[in-house]
């Protein structure tokens, strides 16, 4: 096998690649299938005929979106069983469960109920239609649930206990796994960007057929529903943001460091609303780690633990210790040092294990059990050689973060702008600046969807599950080469189906703006 | 008495429920056909899942724990000879 890194860089670029295509088209399904919701449901009270054209417009959209974006996450699952075969062994379980529900009440719900949407207008009763149309938003919600509890379950592993036997962890509590906060939180916090990445979409769109001059109370008409849920949408999303913020200053406090680029924690700690990272600075180096920066006095202090002069722990801190307890205090635990040494004991517990195994002997397994149960939540540690090595990369955490955060602020005004105009003062929308700037909002909300989730998943870095299984264990013995030759297909199939996408959707949005009646 | 089919002596609702699957076909059929936009859509729909589930899953991407080892005893001693010598 190759140098190990090497794998390890090249099946995670695969799948951050592919999971980065594969949210391109799933925020849009989820938000613009509500909006649809409720534009029918306009129509449902009030058969006005407008309403009807509105909905099946954005509905055409939303079909393109949906076909071009189906079975695209289903790669991901390929990558599990090749590339990360260790990881897919040791958790099968409990991640099998959420995805396998997935797969047969969500999927099926959904593609169902879509069918019904799109070919059902003269076959089914107007009611049964738009029953059909929520239920469809609804099955792309749950769909979304059940991936998310998967993905929350690697942040914060609850629910299960590790059997050496079967090498597997296995579900001992599903309601811990489905109603961990952390899955909740993430859940609501993607549904709901959703909700605001469509309504962007809608008022851009709508903001290219005023500068065009064309279906001009089309085009109101879908920037007021597009307005509400992105409002709606927005309030969610930064409260459900706010509650993620302090889920992952008790359970993840080093992605927190990281993403603020945090090395000594204060009491009263400062948030950097804006900063460029020195990238020649150490961790044990004593300067300050930005070149500049614009921070908000007790800010992160605030966000962590909803109390200005809390402690937050910086990176030192952390290795060194230094955490916040569930109930928001702060105390000194286990240093990192301390993990990896118990995380070797696990090693040499299992490896205990394996031996009394082999030799049949019932006592030895039991005992070997027992001590390794003492040590399994370092399990993870074992692999690390270095306090070091549990650092995620501190730059691109800490920039995707800010990039969400800023892209987030302008959303939320320009979400309020978009709101208060097209009621208040609709001239705003004939104003081609402002024209234009609705149509690049639909890039910014993109970019800020996709930081969110670069965030996430690189501030959990080592950790494919956290503290139990390093990124270097979880992967499969495979070549490089092999990794290397299915991502540059991947990179061309989904650059070639992208081109494609868009310039359906657009011909699609063209097509519309030359009808003159509404 | 005269809705039973004199030949099967079945019911309108058993009649109607043993034409479920035809008519789900045509309902399916006539929606493909009465399409507007999605031609062109469903012709790279099936062009993608064909990539996807006979080109990357066939020859790509084995469930590599499924090819190299016959049962789950196996696959559990080679998980963790593997996570015992990283």
């Amino acid at each position: 096998m190759d140098d190990l890194m090497t794998v390890v860089d090249w099946s995670r670029w695969q799948f951050a690649l592919t999971a980065m295509y594969h949210w391109l088209f799933v925020p849009l399904t989820l938000g613009l299938s509500v909006i649809i919701g409720i534009m029918e449901t306009i129509y449902y009270r009030t058969r006005n005929e407008k309403w009807l054209a509105t909905t099946k417009f954005w509905m055409t959209l939303f079909g393109i979106n949906f076909a071009m974006g189906v079975a695209t996450g289903i790669i991901l699952e390929f990558e599990f069983g090749t590339n990360w075969s260790n990881y897919s062994w040791f958790v099968g379980d409990i991640f099998g469960a959420p995805l396998a529900i997935e797969g047969l009440i969500a999927f099926f719900m959904e593609a169902t109920f879509i069918a019904i949407m799109f070919f059902g207008w003269k076959k089914v009763s107007p009611g049964f239609h738009l029953a059909s149309t929520w239920l469809t938003a609804l099955g792309a919600s749950i769909s979304a649930l059940w991936i998310l509890v998967a993905n929350a379950w690697m942040q914060y592993p609850v629910g299960m206990e590790f059997d050496p036997a079967q090498m597997r962890n296995v579900m001992d509590n599903f309601w811990e796994v489905a109603l961990s906060p952390v899955a909740i939180h993430k859940f609501f916090h993607a549904v709901f960007d959703g909700w605001v990445l469509a309504a962007v979409f809608v008022c851009g769109v709508s903001a290219w057929y005023l500068m065009k001059q064309r279906r001009r109370e089309f085009a109101m008409d879908s920037i007021k529903v597009a307005g509400w849920v992105g409002v709606i949408g927005m309030v969610f999303t930064l409260w459900t943001g706010d509650k993620s913020a302090v889920d992952v200053a008790r359970v993840q406090p080093m992605k927190l460091a990281a993403m603020e680029g945090l090395y000594n924690g204060s009491c009263g700690q400062e948030i950097v609303a804006f900063g460029i990272l020195d990238p020649s600075k150490e961790r044990t180096d004593p300067a300050d780690p930005y070149l500049m920066k614009i921070a908000i006095p007790k800010g992160l202090s605030f966000l962590a633990n909803h109390d200005f002069n809390s402690f937050v722990p910086g990176i030192n801190d952390l290795i060194d210790g230094i955490v916040i307890t569930e109930s928001g205090d702060t105390v000194r635990t286990t240093s990192y040092a301390e993990r990896i040494t118990m995380g070797k004991e696990a090693h040499e517990a299992l490896r205990a294990f394996d031996k009394a195994l082999a030799a049949g002997d019932s006592a030895g397994m039991d005992a070997a059990k027992a001590d390794l149960k003492k040590n399994y939540q370092y399990f993870g540690y074992g692999y690390l050689d270095s306090a070091d090595e549990a650092v995620p990369p501190v730059g691109m955490t800490f920039y995707s973060f800010h990039i969400m955060v800023l892209a987030g602020g302008y959303l939320t005004l320009f979400l309020i702008i978009v709101l208060i105009s097209v009621y208040r003062y609709p001239k705003l929308w004939e104003r081609r600046w402002w024209q234009w700037l609705s149509i690049l909002s639909i890039a910014i909300v993109w970019i800020c969807s996709e930081a969110g989730w670069v965030t996430a998943e690189v501030g959990r870095q080592p950790w494919i599950i956290e503290g139990l299984m390093p990124t270097r264990a979880a992967i499969s013995a495979i070549s490089s080469a092999s990794v290397q030759l299915t991502f540059w297909m991947f990179a061309a199939v989904f650059t070639a189906l992208l081109v494609a996408e868009i310039t359906i959707m657009l011909k699609q949005i063209k097509s519309g703006k030359n009808e003159d009646k509404y | 008495m005269s809705n039973i089919n004199t030949d099967t002596g079945a019911t309108p609702a058993m009649q109607k429920l043993a034409s479920l699957p035809g008519r789900i076909f045509r309902f399916y059929l006539d929606g493909f056909r009465s399409m507007t936009v999605g031609k062109k859509l469903w012709i790279l729909i099936l062009i993608k899942l064909f990539i996807i589930f006979f080109v990357f899953k066939l020859f790509f991407f084995p469930d590599i724990l499924e090819r190299d080892y016959d049962n789950d005893t196996e696959r559990a001693e080679a998980v963790r000879s593997t996570l015992l010598n990283r």
